[in-house]
């Protein structure tokens, strides 16, 4: 999917926790998640201290979106 | 240094009766032996046993778990260590196995993960289980337990099932014995000093809620990869807490069977030195998936092994645990051969694997799970068929007004398994 | 009994070699070099009734203008099906075949197969479009190729049903095929192993794909005026999952209003995703489509605005070919609405 978007000249940044399948089909732009049940989330957390966490992981997301590359990138 | 002695006991038919016993390779099973056993589980509000038998016109689903019957002879430990009896080591004397036989589990839905097992038509093809006879246990618990608890439930429910089946076996002088040994490291590189060492490479899914492997009772999602002797895994050291995804996922009878290590075992002497496995997980954080792989080619190394056989269980994320596997355990100068299954699309045309590897130079398939088969209509339908069209593999409307079910081979439990136990695959 | 019709180049016509290689298309009735070991293998059931032949150089200096000449000449025959080659690693040879099997296939309709060496640059082109007969390197494995080819083409041309390509001996042509094989794969497992060990050749019954890739998009330079869009492979759909969306190899994605929706809560969304536990999720379904934080972000001006849907489907043993399909399908409504970004979160 990600390609798929992109092809169209938008830049997409993957969120995701495994990033290596991201690496292997080819996402340019990949800003690593939590964990597979819960990417942008972590249930151990008070619902503030989550919401933190998420807009961090967002924010690192619209870095990789301003952030030119020429290949495929991981935003760590 | 481990020897186990596997006394098969051949069930040829169950029944119930009014006494529980094995005899004269029948199972006869008095139904309130069962009840009593499980209803003090507090979770549980109903309890319902059935018979399924090859070529019977039933169809089971969703199918949690299967469950091959045993039991100790002699030698340390009991069965299911950890889970059903006390915490001690397995894998050596004598076990007698009910061969012929399951114990299957189902009740209301916990998650899409389940499966079907049909008796006879086009699906029975496709699943070890339509061989067996099966006594089905079917377990409804109360409305308000929760998903974690009502999978815990019937899990321990097949368990304790299983194990008071395998208990009526105990004193059956048995027909056949297999004898299985594995030697420590030292005495196997005296006694074999020319053949090439090889390892299994056991991946167990540990990713929550119906995708949990437990081993002597503990969650692997929490263990690092280690090392366990072949024969501990035939006394039931190793059991499967995900209910069964249907196609890939193993269940606690495949785990007693799992072939892999009777295919190694097989060799074992002639061609090569199969020196034990390696039990590793597939966590759902990166950084569980980097440290269980790079444990287990360490494990790979530390043992000194020539050669690795990996196989896998689910799809998806753990294509890339499996990557991992490989590449690092080649990277280590071993020969790496994977086992996995396929999901190329319906028409077959799509990519099977999620990620991939150039390291990957060998392997074997279970199969593509995105197939779509049609399975007829049954007499008996044991279980909940309306979980058809939610169940991973199925759509809005496989179920039929007939009965009959369209869906993809995912939906038959163990059809597209992962620790090569059927001979169906793909090409 | 069966007609068939069969291409070769100048070299194996007997005409000549290199200096040859311009001829043009030529129709010769009967066989002609190869074909004569061909209708051997036929045993009766089909003949080969006419050759055409055509030089190497000729045929890929010319294509366009050759092809034509030669299935006219291929059509005037009438015949049932059509055999190229082998050409084993004669590189334009294989092209050639390639081609010209393709367009039997494609234009004429008819079942056709050709065999070349693995290497040959005709089989990565075509493998995926016709059946190719894997050969040796050179016209020594004339035999043996003929041996596989004949059958094939005698499948095709009665219509029978082709097995895996393990089975039947040809090149594997990217469409997975199941079947029963004659071991439990468990025992092919060590059986492979044992050969890797030795060094003996085996062959893995799934070679590793490659992947492609894309051009990155350009960078953002002025994020609190673009328009950003969410995409999820994780399932979160709205509760009841309205349009069926299946918990595995997703058959369809959905694109959900989110306008004046704040947060995605436990109340009105869930995942239908089948590959992970759902219980995070469920609770929580902003922690798969991070909704909440991004209306804030937008509230504190660092993001311009959002897209009015998002979009979601079950990325849980989902074709390839369906993800990408989507993929064009969202990003299609994503021009239309000028969206400059896509956050894509997958569990």
């Amino acid at each position: 999917m990600v390609k798929n978007i992109e092809k169209y000249g938008i830049p997409v940044v993957h969120v995701c926790t495994v990033t290596p399948i991201s690496m292997t089909v080819g996402a340019n732009r990949i800003v690593p998640a939590i964990a597979i049940p819960h990417p942008l989330g972590n249930p151990k957390l008070s619902a503030d201290e989550e919401k933190v966490l998420r807009r961090n992981i967002v924010e690192k997301a619209l870095k990789a979106l301003e952030t030119p590359v020429d290949k495929q990138t991981i935003f760590e | 240094m481990k020897k186990l002695e596997l006394g098969i006991v051949p069930i040829k038919d169950i029944q119930f009766a009014s006494k529980s016993e094995v005899k004269d390779g029948v199972c006869y099973v008095n139904k309130d032996d069962i009840v009593n056993l499980l209803k003090d589980d507090e979770n549980i509000e109903n309890i319902e046993l059935f018979i399924a038998k090859p070529g019977d016109s039933t169809r089971i689903m969703p199918v949690k778990d299967v469950i091959e019957p045993r039991v100790k002879v002699s030698g340390n430990g009991a069965m299911f260590p950890g889970m059903i009896a006390k915490v001690d080591v397995v894998g050596e004397g004598r076990t007698n196995v009910l061969r012929g036989m399951g114990v299957v589990t189902t009740g209301k839905i916990v998650a899409f993960q389940e499966g079907i097992i049909d008796m006879s038509g086009e699906g029975a093809k496709y699943t070890p289980f339509s061989k067996l006879n099966n006594l089905v246990v079917k377990v409804d618990t109360k409305e308000d337990v929760d998903k974690h608890r009502r999978e815990a439930s019937v899990r321990m429910a097949g368990l304790k099932t299983a194990d008071f089946i395998g208990k009526l076996a105990k004193d059956i002088v048995a027909e056949e014995v297999e004898t299985y040994e594995t030697l420590n490291v030292k005495e196997g590189i005296a006694k074999y000093p020319e053949l090439p060492r090889v390892a299994y490479v056991y991946m167990l899914q540990s990713q929550g809620l119906m995708h949990d492997t437990y081993v002597y009772g503990v969650d692997a999602k929490q263990s690092l990869s280690t090392m366990i002797y072949p024969t501990e895994v035939m006394d039931g050291a190793i059991v499967s807490g995900n209910c069964v995804s249907a196609c890939d996922k193993n269940t606690t009878y495949h785990h007693l069977n799992n072939p892999v290590i009777k295919a190694l075992f097989a060799e074992h002497g002639k061609t090569i030195n199969f020196v034990g496995v390696i039990i590793t997980n597939e966590n759902v954080y990166l950084a569980d998936k980097m440290r269980s792989s790079d444990w287990a080619s360490k494990l790979c190394d530390f043992l000194g092994v020539d050669g690795a056989i990996v196989s896998e269980e689910g799809f998806g994320n753990p294509d890339t645990d499996l990557i991992m596997n490989c590449k690092k355990i080649t990277a280590k100068g071993i020969k790496t051969v994977i086992i996995t299954d396929e999901y190329a699309g319906q028409d077959g045309k799509s990519q099977s694997l999620a990620d991939a590897d150039a390291s990957a130079d060998a392997v074997v398939t279970g199969g593509n799970a995105n197939m779509v088969i049609k399975i007829g209509p049954m007499d008996t339908v044991i279980g909940y068929p309306e979980v058809a069209d939610i169940i991973a593999g199925g759509t809005a409307g496989s179920l039929k007004a007939d009965g009959s079910i369209e869906a993809e081979l995912q939906v038959i439990t163990g059809a597209t398994n992962e620790i090569g136990f059927n001979k169906f695959s793909a090409r | 009994m069966l007609k068939c019709v069969h291409y070769i180049n100048q070299f194996f016509a007997g005409i000549g070699g290199e200096e040859k290689a311009d001829v043009k298309p030529e129709l010769r009735k009967g066989v002609v070099g190869p074909g004569s070991a061909l209708n051997a293998q036929f045993k009766g059931e089909a003949e080969v009734v006419a050759t055409v032949i055509c030089g190497d150089s000729y045929f890929n200096e010319n294509e366009k203008e050759a092809l034509k000449t030669i299935l006219d000449m291929i059509k005037s025959e009438n015949p049932d099906f059509v055999v190229c080659g082998p050409a084993f690693n004669a590189g334009r040879y294989g092209v050639a075949c390639g081609t010209v099997a393709n367009a039997v296939k494609e234009e004429l309709g008819l079942p056709v197969v050709t065999g070349m060496y693995e290497e040959n640059p005709g089989a990565d082109m075509f493998k995926t479009k016709v059946y190719i007969v894997p050969t040796k390197n050179n016209a020594a494995g004339m035999g043996e190729a003929v041996a596989w080819m004949a059958p094939l083409a005698l499948k095709l041309a009665k219509g029978e049903e082709i097995g895996v390509s393990s089975k039947e001996h040809y090149m594997p042509n990217g469409v997975r095929t199941n079947f029963f094989d004659d071991k439990i794969g468990a025992e092919r497992a060590v059986d492979m192993l044992i050969a890797k060990l030795q060094g003996k050749p085996f062959t893995t019954e799934y070679p590793m794909p490659s992947f492609d890739r894309v051009e990155p998009g350009k960078a953002i330079t002025d994020m609190a005026h673009a328009r950003i869009a969410l995409v999820t492979s994780g399932g979160i759909v709205p509760k009841g999952n309205p349009d069926h969306i299946e918990s595995s190899n997703a058959q369809k994605y959905g694109g959900y209003n989110i306008e004046g929706v704040d947060t995605l809560d436990s109340e009105h969304y869930e995942t239908a995703h089948g590959g992970y536990d759902p219980s995070y999720a469920n609770e929580n379904p902003n922690r798969v489509v991070p909704l909440d934080v991004v209306r804030d972000m937008i509230k504190d001006g660092e993001i311009g605005s959002l897209h009015p849907y998002f979009y979601t489907t079950v990325g849980n043993g989902t074709a390839v070919a369906s993800a990408k399909k989507y993929g064009e399908e969202i990003g299609k409504k994503l021009v239309d609405d000028h969206v400059d970004a896509v956050i894509l979160t997958s569990t």
